[in-house]
């Protein structure tokens, strides 16, 4: 059986900048996994080429063993990490569009959780509050039911009681054949619900691992280990 | 109820303490049946997979156990559930003890401590 991501010999260049140096790793399913790298690290590049956006200069990714296409796009879920909605649509519109382009996605599950977390979805997006929008943008991708979540920066602009929630609609909503890729700088916040992290520097993987093999490796917190990989 | 789960330590080892001091308290009683590993999950703010590694070795070590169709229950061994009881204390005190001795107290003034203040 193929893996859920399969990245081989990954290279990107702008340029004479390597973004991205021969990267080689695989998912699997049922897994949540942190992709972690200061700034300028080229978590998005990998990410935009994950989901087609952007083209590798040499190397594949394959997503259930298809190559990136309509196929991987089918199961792909991605929350970039700019606004893509249109401003003057309501939420309401905005879901019956998902609806129509996806055909994973459960309405239902979009109401519930604009329910809890208070959004009206008569209002225009024009009209919410950045981290509304955030928020609004991270219930339609978790509404689809893909086989892998891509999340660039899911939880930025969002109050801490609203992070909580997020997370816990991003534990309670993948079903177990799942997996979430997270790209964050807020590492405290997410990594109690990580299984993996992988640490990105300037291009190349230094640490892919499982986050309880770090804390009882080094006794310390992956946010702690991060601090001091990455030191400035 | 929130779990204070800390960074710094393997997650799973603090969820299972959570649970055995759950067990010792009679929070969960003897025979009891356990919640899912995702209601589990999602109260203790985790993933599933840790939370699912943490029940498993619960259930190596025999203080759990697993019926086929209708889900996880508490051990009903009493005995085992007096030793967990036991090893718990016993880290604690030996806890206790390391702290009270960088305090430099012997053993009288801890003792007595204890009497005025338990």
């Amino acid at each position: 059986m193929s893996s859920l991501l399969e990245v081989s010999s990954l290279t990107k260049k702008y340029g004479n900048v390597t973004a991205l140096n021969d990267l080689n790793f695989k998912l699997e399913s049922g897994h949540i996994i942190g992709l972690l790298g200061p700034n300028g690290s080229g978590k998005t590049t990998l990410i935009k080429i994950i989901c087609g956006l952007l083209q590798p200069t040499a190397g594949s990714v394959t997503v259930n063993g298809n190559p990136v296409g309509v196929e991987s796009k089918k199961v792909i879920s991605y929350l970039p990490d700019t606004t893509y909605l249109g401003k003057t649509a309501s939420v309401k519109e905005t879901i019956d569009y998902f609806c129509d382009f996806y055909e994973d996605f459960d309405a239902d599950r979009a109401y519930d959780m604009l329910g809890k977390l208070g959004i009206n979805p008569n209002s225009r997006l024009r009209t919410l509050s950045k981290g509304t929008k955030e928020k609004v943008q991270l219930i339609l991708v978790m509404s689809r039911r893909a086989d892998l979540y891509i999340l660039d920066e899911p939880i930025a602009g969002v109050d801490p009681a609203a992070r909580d929630y997020i997370l816990n609609t991003i534990i309670t909503n993948y079903d177990e054949n799942a997996s979430i890729l997270i790209s964050t700088h807020l590492i405290s916040d997410i990594e109690n619900i990580l299984d993996e992290v992988i640490f990105l520097k300037q291009g190349n993987i230094v640490r892919f691992c499982g986050v309880d093999e770090i804390r009882s490796d080094e006794g310390k917190s992956v946010d702690a280990l991060f601090r001091e990989v990455f030191r400035c | 109820m929130s779990w204070n789960l800390n960074s710094d330590r393997p997650i799973f080892i603090q969820i299972m303490e959570h649970i055995e001091y759950d067990i010792v308290s009679g929070a969960l009683p003897p025979g009891a049946k356990v919640p899912s590993v995702r209601e589990l999950a999602t109260e203790a703010s985790v993933n599933p997979n840790t939370m699912q590694r943490a029940l498993s070795e619960m259930e190596r070590q025999g203080l759990m156990r697993t019926e086929r169709t209708s889900g996880r229950y508490v051990t009903d061994d009493e005995k085992a559930i007096a030793s967990l009881k036991q090893n718990l204390a016993s880290v604690g005190v030996d806890g206790f003890i390391k702290q009270m001795k960088r305090l430099c107290l012997d053993k009288d003034e801890v003792l007595k401590l204890i009497k005025d203040n338990y």
